[in-house]
């Protein structure tokens, strides 16, 4: 089935003096309609490129991008500044006009966005008054009814990407564009933020594309993430699949680095006890965790088990614990509980590699 | 000793010094405003970059800036002379100083379009609003305390260049500080004309200062 954003083989190259910089390398998605879909990746993998090609403010070099099955660049331009209506966006900086109080900044695009009232002489149906009581209900929803008249100097972060995201939401669209929207906030404000997002997401059907350098943010909301790694996507995949068996070197380091942003990275005396041993880290699912599977193992083989770490995260609302194991030196041993692990439904992986 | 006359005269010459300065301020702009818009706009780093336009109109600003004055106003005589029908007087002043001050307002509008936080101007384009929309809606709003502080500047330079305008008999406070100050060596009249363009370019700076101030929605 043909989703919501399709792109194909996308690529950006920009043409600087010395050289031109490959920004982005052969790129495919597939985003369904209602999806929240993170895309993550370290500063300069080229994600705010690519979020920027989905409503062609850049122009891919090559590939294509289609919403709803059209594609863009077959668009003139007027044609495609009504798509952008359509495709809304939201920013680290938030992008508010610092010069107009709050409710004119939501009736910016009501007004002269791509389905505005003057649209470069087109008319629309909205007039100033619709306008600003859309605006109102939209003030409603994201609950700054009450700083309607205020500038956007005068608000915080947090109340600034609120009025941003009233912005995005009043020419109704279908997707949401966010890009870094949270990265500029304190932990608690990012967490009011993203539930924002996902009742946004819920209750308006409206697909969410989201765009991180932090973990953190992709196990909360997202049901889909996609992996950019210098330029290339390397692992796409369910939230929940790629947290249990992440593939790629960059994965993992994500899911690592996700662990540090919580100050739960382990303590150096456990770094110790690691080294040279067998270690593995594994993944409770839900159906897995009924049955005493580690003190099962343990009588089973006779041998002891040194549990170096073990938490429960959250995942799409859904508790799964994680523990790193050291395990006995006997290789075959080894392989024996591995396979036991394995078949009792677990995800193992070794850690030895990724963890000093 | 001062006579009722001479009073009479500085009055003539405060207002025939505001109407040049006012005139080819407003002349001035509705020249540079949109060379400035263009400048911003179809600069390499602009939402149309075009490279002609771009170089065409900074060859331009360049040279009529690089003109003095009054040489410039020398070489516009045949010009005045057939917009306004005669090569002197406060009307045949405003042309030249019209001409003078268009590239220097253009400058400072691309500069202070160029100031707008290129997020904003981002933000509207995913809005799908179109390049005109941009300018008027996002680019002007935004710059206007900017642009406010040019104006102000903008007529402080016309004003000290409209004294020159005293040697083509363009009239004016400068006219009367040279014909009284220099010609005949009456320094009391030179000293209260020059008082008088001091205390104008104080008086323009002040309100449009506070103009600036008052209109800027990003502090208080």
């Amino acid at each position: 089935m043909a989703g919501m954003i399709e792109v194909h083989n996308l690529s950006k190259t920009f043409a600087t003096k010395d050289a031109d910089v490959e920004a982005l390398q052969d790129i495919n998605l597939s985003i369904q309609e209602g999806d929240i879909y993170g895309i993550i990746g370290m500063s300069g993998a080229g994600k705010s490129t690519l979020v920027r090609c989905l409503n062609f403010l850049e122009r891919p070099t090559a590939g294509t991008v289609e919403i709803e099955g059209k594609d863009l660049s077959t668009l003139s331009e007027k044609e495609l500044r009504a798509k952008r209506a359509e495709i809304a966006m939201i920013f680290q900086h938030f992008n508010l006009l610092m010069q107009k109080n709050v409710i004119d900044n939501i009736c910016f695009p009501l007004l002269y966005g791509g389905v505005g009232k003057k649209d470069g002489g087109r008319r629309g149906t909205l007039s100033k008054k619709d306008a600003r009581k859309r605006a109102e209900e939209l003030l409603e929803i994201v609950g700054m009814t009450e700083k309607k008249e205020a500038y956007p100097s005068q608000l915080s972060g947090g109340q600034k990407q609120r009025v941003a995201i009233a912005r995005a939401l009043a020419a109704n669209p279908k997707i949401l564009l966010c890009d870094e929207a949270t990265s500029a906030l304190d932990p608690q404000t990012t967490q009011s933020i993203l539930q924002l997002l996902k009742q946004i997401n819920k209750e308006y059907g409206i697909t969410i594309v989201i765009i991180t350098h932090e973990m953190s943010v992709v196990r909360e909301i997202c049901s889909h993430v996609a992996i950019i790694g210098e330029g290339h996507l390397v692992e796409q995949g369910k939230v929940a699949d790629i947290f249990s068996h992440p593939k790629t070197k960059e994965a993992k380091e994500l899911i690592v680095k996700g662990r540090g942003e919580e100050r739960r990275t382990l303590e150096s005396h456990q770094k110790d006890l690691m080294k040279g041993k067998c270690c593995i880290r594994i993944v409770f699912s839900v159906n897995s965790s009924f049955e005493p599977v580690i003190a099962n193992m343990v009588l089973r083989f006779g041998q002891p088990i040194n549990i170096l770490r073990a938490d429960t995260k959250n995942v799409e609302g859904i508790a799964r614990g994680e523990m790193i194991l050291s395990l006995p030196d006997d290789v075959q041993m080894q392989k024996d509980m591995k396979a036991y692990l394995t078949e009792r439904g677990l995800a193992v992986e070794e850690v030895d590699g990724y963890v000093d | 000793m001062w006579t009722s006359e001479m009073t009479l005269m500085m009055w003539v010459g405060v207002k025939e010094t505001l109407i040049m300065t006012l005139l080819s301020t407003i002349f001035g702009y509705l020249l540079g405003l949109p060379m400035g818009i263009a400048l911003a706009v179809t600069d390499a780093g602009g939402i149309r970059p075009n490279v002609v336009v771009y170089k065409i109109l900074d060859v331009i600003a360049n040279i009529v800036r690089s003109i003095p004055f009054l040489i410039l106003l020398m070489l516009l005589m045949p010009v005045t002379r057939v917009i306004v029908g005669k090569s002197y007087g406060t009307a045949a002043t405003v042309v030249p100083l019209t001409i003078a001050a268009a590239p220097f307002i253009g400058r400072m509008i691309e500069s202070s379009i160029n100031e707008v936080d290129r997020g904003v101007i981002e933000a509207a384009q995913s809005m799908g609003a179109s390049t005109m929309t941009i300018i008027i809606r996002v680019m002007l709003v935004e710059a206007r305390t900017s642009i406010l502080v040019g104006v102000t500047i903008a007529l402080g330079t016309i004003l000290g260049y409209s004294a020159m305008a005293g040697i083509v008999g363009g009239g004016g406070l400068g006219d009367i500080a040279m014909r009284y100050g220099y010609y005949r060596y009456e320094a009391d009249i030179m000293i209260v004309a020059v008082v008088l363009l001091v205390v104008l370019v104080q008086i323009f700076q002040t309100l449009g200062m506070r103009m600036s101030v008052k209109l800027d929605r990003r502090k208080r």
